[in-house]
């Protein structure tokens, strides 16, 4: 296994460290761009239509051709929007969803990711940064939508990521570690999933991920029937597109997550690691698209006191719960 | 300028906020100037007039018949009815005898636009609330009631299909035994609109007990059809004032109880249902064969005087007054547009409420534009 941390700072490591994190950026463009086709022909036929099928065949390239208009598409700030800010709050909110990805293990041999010890933590503090992107964006913006849609983003993105995390601590304790190699170890060894044990927390998660993803039915901040398009209203071409970049790396950071402490992770029988990973990722991911072609969207005030009232007493009677019979039983 | 004010409190703003003329749920080209304290609506202000085009005054110039494409472009979800709307004043102003095959055909073509029109409303008013697939269901649905128009008169809009005493052209060959087919197949996609949307939590939670106003409030706004049906007053013309020859259907008039946004989606479902069965009786007591335009003269002159009837459109009561001074043309016609007075409300139903409503209450409301501005 390969640790980052015991090896020194030399030109060996930092070019390992330049190819996997392009490997990694390679991996998840791949992954994002079939994801959008799966997002769109999965709820295509739940809508009885066929979806994409022009591009490429049976429209495989779909997603490359939006990618190219977009690129192609002229570069617009607004006159009144504060330049600096407007222009960096789409990075801001990338880098995050990018960084997660290195402490999903991918496979038990964690060849392009690093294996950090603190890693659950890891992700939940880091993805908290992309708020800062949203929120700046929106602001920057100089615009009533997109301030609305920012201040949504930030409220609902804060008030669900305690659920979310908190959820995460029923694992960690059943795990006896926030490692999440050593999470997945745990389950393999112990031969039960911890989406059994842990089932309250599961319930938890699956809810607060979903509203941290902002996906139906928590996709508030970009109600386009109320806000247009929320806090990325004025944003278009490349920079727009960073931010649906963001969307859908942290849809899959967050299949990986859910993958690795509920599902087992890489572990599985027969099967290679990576392909138990990328089928159980494929599970968690289909599951949001789905809700997307179902759910209405909840409003704002029961979108507040649901996290508060319900998600946040549940995920602490779950870590009670765990504690008690961790401890005594 | 500071971000704290005299009292140590963080400063706040009210800030104005267009919705529209170009926002994805103003349906058309509607604007909302709502002033906002936060997410809390204080005032509200509907701007309308983007798609005025003087029906009315233009309806001067016009022979009678001359009128009838006119009226397809006011309500245009539901042209049928309006078309009817007018032809109907004309021949009570007439006197006219209508052949029975046209005046069946002309139930049946109504009613199918009735439901085509609250098809759509279902599906804008569930993409409003953000779920996306009923959208597309009943698109798939309007299609085929569009396609059986298409086949009736040619158009899938704007029908110009009814004439001052009966119809324009007799239905073509199989073309009931199309729409029999249909029937049974709607009442199916209704039950499955009914599953998928009426029991949904969050919609329950985003349309029960909003929007609410009680009988007096909408008898007072001149509102009708399904907005003041909504309130628990029992008030449809189909009924209370038959016309065309709705006496001889036996249907019922759904009517609500607590007058919110859920009532309003509701009786939509159930007047399709409605809907469904006078077609149904249409399609059975139909005659074989018949003319289907009355004996009408070749230059409508209406009789000088004043004319009024109205029907119940998919909206609400849709009437057309007109004042003739015995010439071939109107002297002057108005109409009775239920979209534009089910409108009225809407400022003060959104005082006090926050944004999110502010779509559930405008999209109950079921406005048209085309209607609206006239």
């Amino acid at each position: 296994m390969w640790h980052w941390e015991a090896n020194p700072l030399n030109g060996p490591a930092v070019l390992g460290m330049v190819i996997g994190g392009v490997v990694i950026l390679i991996l998840t463009l791949l992954v994002v761009m079939y994801s959008i086709y799966w997002q769109r022909k999965l709820i295509g036929w739940i809508q009885w239509r066929i979806g994409p099928n022009r591009v490429g065949p049976f429209g495989l390239l779909q997603t490359a051709a939006d990618v190219i208009k977009l690129l192609i598409k002229e570069d617009v700030v607004p006159e009144k929007a504060d330049r600096a800010m407007f222009l960096l709050a789409p990075i801001i909110a990338f880098v995050p969803a990018f960084t997660v990805l290195a402490a999903i293990p991918f496979s038990a041999h964690h060849v392009f990711t690093a294996n950090i010890s603190i890693g659950a933590l890891f992700y939940v503090a880091l993805s908290a940064i992309t708020i800062h992107g949203v929120m700046l964006g929106a602001w920057a913006s100089n615009n009533k939508y997109s301030l609305i849609g920012g201040m949504r983003s930030a409220a609902q993105l804060i008030s669900y990521e305690i659920p979310l995390g908190l959820s995460i601590v029923g694992v960690v304790l059943m795990a006896g570690s926030i490692n999440l190699n050593d999470i997945v170890e745990a389950q393999a060894k112990s031969g039960l999933w911890y989406v059994i044990p842990q089932i309250l927390g599961f319930i938890v998660f699956m809810i607060a991920s979903t509203a941290e993803l902002s996906r139906t039915p928590f996709d508030l901040p970009e109600a386009e029937s109320e806000l247009v398009a929320g806090y990325h209203t004025e944003y278009s071409g490349f920079r727009f597109a960073f931010f649906m970049l963001t969307e859908y790396v942290y849809l899959f950071a967050m299949a990986g997550l859910f993958a690795t402490l509920y599902l087992g992770g890489w572990s599985g029988p027969l099967l290679p690691g990576w392909l138990w990973f990328a089928i159980k990722a494929f599970l968690y991911i289909s599951f949001q698209f789905w809700l997307q072609a179902t759910m209405p969207r909840m409003r704002v005030d029961q979108l507040m006191s649901f996290s508060w009232k319900v998600l946040l007493p549940l995920a602490l009677v779950n870590i009670v719960i765990t504690a008690v019979v961790k401890a005594f039983v | 300028m500071s971000l704290i004010d005299e009292k140590d409190q963080v400063r706040t703003e009210e800030m104005l906020l267009n919705v529209g003329p170009q926002h994805p749920s103003t349906h058309g080209v509607f604007r909302l100037v709502v002033k906002i304290s936060g997410e809390t609506i204080i005032d509200a202000e509907p701007v309308i007039g983007y798609l005025h085009r003087g029906t009315e005054k233009l309806a001067e110039d016009l022979q009678y018949t001359q009128i009838i494409p006119y009226t397809d472009r006011l309500d245009y979800l539901a042209a049928m009815l309006n078309n009817y709307a007018l032809c109907h004043t004309v021949e009570e102003a007439l006197g006219l005898e209508i052949p029975e095959r046209a005046e069946y055909l002309r139930v049946i073509a109504m009613e199918l636009n009735r439901i085509a029109s609250h098809l759509l409303f279902i599906g804008t008013y569930l993409l409003d609330l953000g779920a996306m697939s009923p959208f597309l269901y009943v698109f798939a649905e309007r299609e085929r009631i569009i396609q059986l128009f298409n086949e009736l008169c040619g158009a899938r809009l704007t029908y110009n299909y009814m004439r001052i005493g009966g119809v324009k052209w007799d239905a073509p060959p199989g073309w009931l035994d199309k729409v029999r087919a249909f029937v049974p197949h709607m009442r199916e996609q209704l039950k499955m609109y009914d599953d998928l949307i009426t029991g949904n939590e969050i919609f329950l939670n985003r349309v029960r007990g909003i929007g609410v106003y009680d009988t007096e409030t909408a008898l007072a706004y001149g509102m009708s059809g399904i907005n003041l049906r909504s309130t628990g007053f029992d008030w449809d013309l189909r009924r209370k004032k038959p016309y065309s020859i709705y006496d001889r259907f036996d249907f019922e008039i759904p009517v609500g109880k607590n007058g919110d946004c859920f009532d309003r989606y509701y009786l939509h479902l159930l007047e399709m249902r409605e809907s469904l069965k006078i077609v149904e009786q249409a399609l059975d007591q139909i005659p074989e064969s018949g003319p289907v335009l009355g004996k009408v003269p070749k230059l409508i002159r209406v009789p000088a005087g004043e004319y009024y009837s109205g029907i119940e459109g998919a909206r609400g009561e849709l009437g057309f007054y007109i004042v003739s001074d015995g010439k071939d043309k109107p002297y002057r016609m108005k109409i009775r547009k239920p979209s534009f007075l089910n409108l009225q409300l809407l400022p003060k139903l959104l005082r006090g409420q926050n944004m999110a409503n502010l779509i559930a209450i405008l999209g109950a409301v079921d406005i048209v534009l085309g209607e609206v501005d006239a």
